[in-house]
């Protein structure tokens, strides 16, 4: 099965528990397959960085392989309410 | 097919044989533990070197799951490189891993580490390009567990990639992680220039 930003969006959503995705098909920008994604989780909260990245990675570890080009952002819902008020 | 590569094949073949039957031995005494490991680690290291001077990829066959899998998966994919990429991040404080070169970069997200590192002053640091090499490029992913390229690394310890670094750079962590190296960000003398206006 193709990798496509709904897949993405789905898996992120039902296995972490995520309370907003965002999923942008960014292949036209980059030379072959690559996603940009928001991704809102109470999960992420106390967490440094590089582990939220590495619970993602984890999470879309089977469509990783098939994507060539992958940009995360990671936000706890807090840091979200934030983001969208300035 | 030349005769030694026959040889090498059937080597590697017996090699793989006798790490199967000593990797299913235990032992009491901590001594014989020890020589068990030892042997074992030995012939990883030539069934590896004879795996990488091209004898070819081998099915061990119809084999009982479990240990001889663990075993076969290890053989694989602990490419002696592990020890080599250990070292590399290692020897400079600043390593990181693009493709293309700090000159000239190949791709979009490599040039954003390269250029962020060039705004905080940082000149002095290694930089491996993946693209020269299809080994290092799939052997920095699995080392780091990480899919993408570039990646950073600070004092031989992982810190992303260009996402992370870019929000490091954001958030003024990345100044502090460099003064943790003993590198005074240029960002910072900017600053006080600002401050003096």
């Amino acid at each position: 099965m193709p990798v496509t930003a709904e897949s993405i969006r789905n898996k992120l959503a039902a296995e972490m528990g995520a309370v907003h995705v965002e999923v942008e098909d960014t292949t036209t920008d980059h030379c072959s397959t690559s996603f940009k994604v928001l991704i809102v989780c109470p999960q992420f909260e106390g967490k440094p960085l590089l582990q939220r990245h590495r619970m993602v990675n984890t999470c879309l570890t089977e469509e990783l392989k098939e994507i060539h080009a992958f940009e995360q952002k990671t936000l706890t819902p807090e840091q979200w309410e934030k983001q969208k008020s300035e | 097919m030349p005769i030694w590569t026959e040889v090498a094949d059937a080597v590697y073949l017996l090699t793989n044989t006798v790490i199967l039957t000593l990797g299913s031995f235990t032992f009491q005494s901590k001594t014989d533990m020890s020589v068990l490991n030892f042997t074992m680690n030995n012939l990883f290291r030539l069934s590896v070197g004879l795996f990488r001077s091209g004898t070819g990829v081998y099915r061990l066959g119809p084999v009982s799951e479990g240990h001889a899998s663990l075993v076969v998966a290890r053989l694989f994919s602990s490419a002696p490189e592990n020890n080599e990429l250990g070292q590399l991040i290692k020897k400079d404080k600043v390593v990181v891993f693009i493709k293309g070169t700090p000159a000239q970069p190949m791709c979009g997200f490599s040039n954003a580490v390269v250029q962020i590192l060039r705004m905080h002053g940082v000149d002095d640091y290694a930089s491996y390009n993946v693209l020269e090499d299809q080994d290092l490029r799939q052997g920095v992913k699995d080392f780091s567990n990480w899919p993408t390229i570039p990646q950073v690394y600070f004092n031989g310890e992982f810190v992303g990639g260009c996402d992370i670094l870019l929000q490091m750079h954001q958030n003024g962590d990345l100044v502090e992680e460099l003064k943790k190296l003993g590198i005074h960000s240029a960002l910072l003398d900017a600053n006080k220039d600002e401050q003096k206006k």
